[in-house]
Order: structure tokens, then sequence, then C-alpha cells
């Protein structure tokens, strides 16, 4: 289990935000998926927490349970065969988990939205995208058809879409990559939540395009000064937009870190292998460094730590216990705001 | 849409005249019209040869499906065994037909996509494993088993209705024997909206409809209905013309004089004209609404455009 120690403790959010409770906080979260091999656990004790205003970074291979967790603060895990067995999903301290189904509803777009990864495919191929991003309106806030339009007009503007006027009765075939993550990030950000979730919005795209749709994305963010969780696996994404990192694997947080530290002096072999593995022009010709190994099967988490089989430093004691999320201090004992670590061996990593 | 709609209009001509030359000659093979003529007693030779000649019978097989042609192309289908025109026959019965029909088609959507989606959502549970056993139940057992034991048990023994249908077969009376010539077809739309409903349901875009928070009716019927119902809409469409012309059982069951109670009377008479006469309608009912199910697919899906 591993537990942030101190989650107000963070670096202060952007816009300064003075309210003390976050705007979300996910405690001592757990998923697990039932199927007929057995318990597939997704997520084992997560802890993290977002500020109006503020950008975590979740980082984390495929199947570390990142997404997961996003579905899970949204509810939109399949349950069956996922369940939640213990753990808090707090939307301005009130638990979500205990709510009742309109009253997570009414907060689900409203107040907390999420793009997706592949537009295409999120999109529903037989409305045009003026229906579907006017759906937001008409159901949230009672809106007419034709009212609902115009706003879904003005929406597309908003996300840089040219003659939006001309596009709104357009499918979301008729449109590219980009232009369709617009409409994605258009249709989450329609009513100006508190919190946008983004689960690897641009894996899908092209580098060009990529950078253009997550400039879009922070200065959307700064503009309503909301808080946004940022799922990806792409470091170099999230050096630009981030304020946190929160490094994910095998459903547990194993470091977290403000930006730039995590960057400067990672405290987790496994955060440490992932820096290595970034290609950089200055060691042209080397070969490029790899984690050995492949990530764990969800259905048998190694005991002990579980980066253990793969981690260049294991030793006996990351086979038989599991390290908890360490803050991490400086060697002379100063407290690093914000950082923690779960290995057994932070010390070294980070000082050594 | 419309140079599309003209061009398999004109892909009809050669189905159209394959299939009508198909059953001429089948019709041919099957025996001596003339025999049919004279009841149940031989032909005198001399009066056969005299009809034979009357009818055009003596004529090369090409020629006489020629000739037919000719006289269909100005809404002459011929007489039937009883004298009566075949296009007066057509009157009567295709009307019976198409209210049946419609009857079946009817119980088809409401009863079939109703199922469909509450299996589809609740697939693996006691209601879907019931459903789908019904189901299996259903089209295995032949149409005439159905429709006699239902003709049993409503008509004969619990007199909820009455076993055979009136000559003028109103809405009314149509209603079990309706239901009867869905069922099978009401049990694979079952199956077919299952599926296509179980699988969309997964789909991402229904995700993302959930996590838009709009209401649970709001994402089946809006986000999932539609695009579950483009299979079940194709096998319903091309189902409108084999219910017409399937109606051969239920409506012998039900006596009900339709399409079906003609065919068959011409068939058993060998009636050239009345069995080829209703088949080309048929064959032109079957391949409109073909059409209609490819132009109603494009309205459904803006996906597909056809140029």
């Amino acid at each position: 289990m591993t537990i942030i120690e101190e989650t107000s403790s963070v670096p202060t959010p952007r816009s300064g935000d003075s309210d003390t409770t976050p705007l979300l906080e996910v405690r001592d979260l757990h998923v697990e998926f039932h199927t007929r091999d057995g318990v597939a656990k997704a997520v084992n004790g997560v802890n993290y927490s977002v500020s109006s205003g503020e950008t975590l970074a979740v980082l984390g291979e495929s199947g570390s349970g990142k997404s997961v967790t996003a579905q899970a603060i949204m509810g939109i895990l399949d349950m069956p065969p996922g369940s939640i067995p213990q753990g808090q999903i707090l939307y301005r301290g009130q638990d979500m988990l205990t709510m009742s189904y309109e009253e997570r509803r009414k907060i689900r777009g409203r107040k907390i939205a999420m793009i997706f990864q592949d537009a295409l495919s999120s999109l529903n191929p037989v409305l045009s995208v003026g229906y579907q991003l006017g759906e937001m309106y008409r159901v949230h806030e009672g809106l007419s058809r034709k009212a609902a339009k115009a706003k879904a007009i003005e929406l597309m503007e908003r996300v840089n879409i040219p003659a939006a006027k001309a596009r709104v009765n357009d499918y979301p075939h008729q449109f590219s990559g980009g232009m369709r993550q617009r409409i994605m990030i258009a249709m989450a950000l329609a009513l100006e939540p508190d919190l946008i979730i983004a689960d690897e919005p641009t894996t899908a795209l092209d580098v060009t395009v990529q950078a253009q749709v997550m400039d879009l994305l922070a200065d959307l963010q700064r503009e309503f000064n909301m808080g946004l969780i940022l799922i990806t696996h792409d470091l170099g994404v999230v050096a630009d937009v981030a304020d946190k990192i929160a490094v994910m694997y095998a459903g547990r947080i194993v470091e977290t870190a403000p930006v730039h530290e995590l960057y400067k002096r990672p405290a987790h072999p496994y955060t440490r292998g992932l820096l290595d593995s970034i290609p950089r022009l200055d060691q042209k010709g080397q070969e490029l460094y790899a984690i050995k190994g492949l990530p764990p099967n969800l259905l048998k988490i190694p005991a002990g730590c579980a980066f253990n089989p793969r981690c260049p430093k294991a030793q006996d004691i990351c086979r038989t216990d599991v390290p908890v999320l360490d803050p991490v201090t400086e060697q002379d004992g100063t407290e690093l705001p914000g950082r923690g670590s779960a290995c057994h061996f932070w010390k070294e990593t980070i000082h050594g | 849409m419309g140079r599309y709609v003209i061009r398999r209009l004109l892909q009809m001509i050669p189905v159209f005249i394959g299939a009508t030359l198909l059953i001429f000659l089948m019709v041919n093979v099957m025996g001596d019209p003339i025999a049919g003529l004279c009841g149940e007693r031989q032909c005198d030779p001399a009066t056969a040869a005299q009809l034979r000649s009357q009818f055009g019978l003596d004529k090369p097989v090409w020629q006489q499906y020629a000739t037919y042609m000719g006289h269909v192309f100005t809404g002459d289908f011929g007489t039937a065994f009883n004298g009566q025109k075949v296009t007066e026959l057509m009157g009567t019965a295709f009307p019976i037909t198409i209210r049946l029909t419609i009857v079946a088609i009817v119980f088809e959507i409401i009863i079939g996509i109703t199922l469909g989606v509450i299996t589809g959502l609740r697939r693996g549970r006691p209601v879907d494993s019931g459903v789908l056993l019904l189901t299996l139940v259903v089209i295995s057992v032949p149409t005439f088993v159905t429709g006699l034991i239902v003709q049993l048990l409503l008509g004969v023994k619990w007199n909820v209705i009455s076993p055979s249908v009136s000559t003028a077969a109103p809405l009314g009376e149509l209603i079990v024997p309706g239901l009867v010539l869905a069922s099978v077809s009401l049990a694979y739309v079952t199956r077919l909206t299952r599926t296509s409903i179980a699988e969309n349901n997964r789909s991402d875009y229904v995700r993302t409809a959930i996590a838009k928070g709009l209401p649970r009716h709001r994402v089946i019927t809006r986000h999932l209905l539609r695009n579950s119902l483009i299979p079940v809409i194709t096998f319903i469409g091309t189902d409108i013309g084999a219910l017409m012309g399937g109606a051969i059982v239920t409506e012998r069951i039900f006596n009900i004089h339709g399409v079906g109670y003609q065919l068959y009377q011409g068939i058993l008479r060998q009636n050239t004209q009345t069995v080829v006469g209703f088949v080309t309608i048929l064959v032109i009912i079957f391949l409109l609404a073909n059409l209609l199910v490819d132009v109603l697919y494009a309205v459904l899906d803006p996906r597909i455009r056809y140029a």
C-alpha cells in the first residue's frame, strides 16, 4: 500500500488557489477485475490529489493502472467485471463512490470531464459533431436544439477549428485526426468543468499536431483555471505542461515529485530507467537504454516490490517487503516538498 | 444518391428477366398444363390439341416466354384456372398478404428489438439466458408446427380466436396468424439485436456518452440503439420479401386467401399464368425492399455515401 504523507504540501498551484481542500483527492483506491483466470489487481492503493489550476501528470507503462484510476474517478468502469473493494474518491471533500447514480451523473461532464485517447472511436460515428457538442448543453442546461447548435459553433471556434459554422453538421469521419481531438477537447470544455482528465490525448496524433493540441489544452486550462490530470507515457509531453508527476507501476504510485525535480534527480530505479530510455542527441551512436523484462502480470504481481524482477538494484528485501511511499529528503535531512519514493533504496538512487 | 437509385433500378431489369424466365421454365417442366384443365379425367386428344394451339402451347418455349412477357408489359397477366383474370386475383390476394406482412413486421420490430435490447444489456443474466433459449426453441420448431399448435389451442380448445380467417381477412383476425408468421424472424431479430447491442455497449463512443453525463435512457436510445440497428434493419428489409412469398404455410393453416394460397392453388392446377404472374410481382417487391434497405443504410450511417 502506498501513501502520500502530506497531500497538501505539494507545490502551490499556478494560480494560487487558497482553498485548503483539494479539488479532487484519491485515497487508497483499489480496483480489481474479476476474470476467468482470477482476480486482476489493476490498482492497488493509489493516492493523489489535484487542485484548481494545477496539472498532475500520471506516468506509466500500459497496464500500470493509470487509465483505470481515471475511469474509476469518472465512474465509467465496467462493473462487473471491475470492482472497487476499497478507497475513496473525494470531489471537493465529498466521496463520489458513495453517491447515487444520478448524483454522479450530474458531476460527470459538468464538473469533471474526460478527454479520450482515440477521438475517432470515441465520437459517435452516426451523429454530427454539432449534435454531439450541443448535447452537453441540451442535457445539462436544458437549452433548445437551436441554441445548443449556436453554442457548439462557439465551442468549435474556441478550439480553433476553421470554418466552424460550415462544419458543425459534419460527421467525425470527415475531420482530420487533430481536428477530431480538438472536438473531443471542446466537448470536455463545454460546461467549463473544474477538472479535466486527459487520457493520453495526443497518443494517436502525429508529432506536429501533438504539440498544437497540448498547447491548446494548456492555454484553455490556464484560461479557465481548471485542474488537469494528464495521463501519458510520453515524458516529453509532461515536462512542458505538468506541475507535478506521479509515476505508476503495477497499480501503485512508485514516485511523486514536482516536475523538474523528477527529471533532475529521480528517486526510484523505475523512473531512472524511464528517463534513461529517452533518446538524446548528445548520446548519438550509443546504444539506447531499455528497461529489461516485461510489465508484471496483474493476476500474479511479484511479491515484495512489483518492480524487483526488472530492477538492476534489487536486493533480497525487495523480493519480500513491499516498499511504502516514503517522503524523500536531502542528504542532510532537509525535506523536499512533494517528493516521495516507494523504493527501499531511494537514498542510494537519488544521492548515489 | 439519385443517380445511385436510378442505377439500382436499371440493374433490376436483368434480374427481373432472369427470374421470370427461370420460373417460366420451371413451371413448364412441372408437367402438361392442359392435363390440369380437364380435371380428374384424361383429356380427349383432339380437345387437348385444340386447347394447346389456342393457348400457344404448341410453339417453342422461348416464343411462349416472349409472348407472355409482351402481355405482362401491357398489364395482361392472363387468366387463372377458374377463368378469373390473374390481375383480379392479385387485386384481392395482395392486400390481404400485405396486411399479414405488416402485422408480422410490426411484431418483429416491437417484440424482437425490445427483447434484443433487454438481453443485450443484461448479457449473461437469467433474462438473457431465458430469452436465448426461447428463441432457439422458436427457430428450431418449423412454422407449420407452431401454427397448428396455436390454431389448436387458441382456436379450437380455448376458443380465443376463430380457427380460420374469413375471406375479407380484417386486421383483427390476422394478429395471431401474423405472430405465427413472424415467429422465426422475430427470434432472429432478437438474437441479431442482442449481439449488436452487446458489442456496441462496450464501444468507446458509448463510454464517451456516459462520461458526458447523459442519462441512461439517452445513452441507449440516441447513442447505442442507432448504431446497433443498422444490421437489424437490413435483416427486416430483406424479410419483407421473404414474408410475403413465404406466407404459404401460414396462409394454408389459417385459410387466408392471400398470395400464398393463390400460389398454392396455381401450382396444384399447373396454371402457368397464376404462378409466373404472382412470382413476378414477388420478385419486384423483393428487389424494391432491398433497394429501400440500401437507401436506409445511407440514411442511418453517414459514413456510407452512394455516388
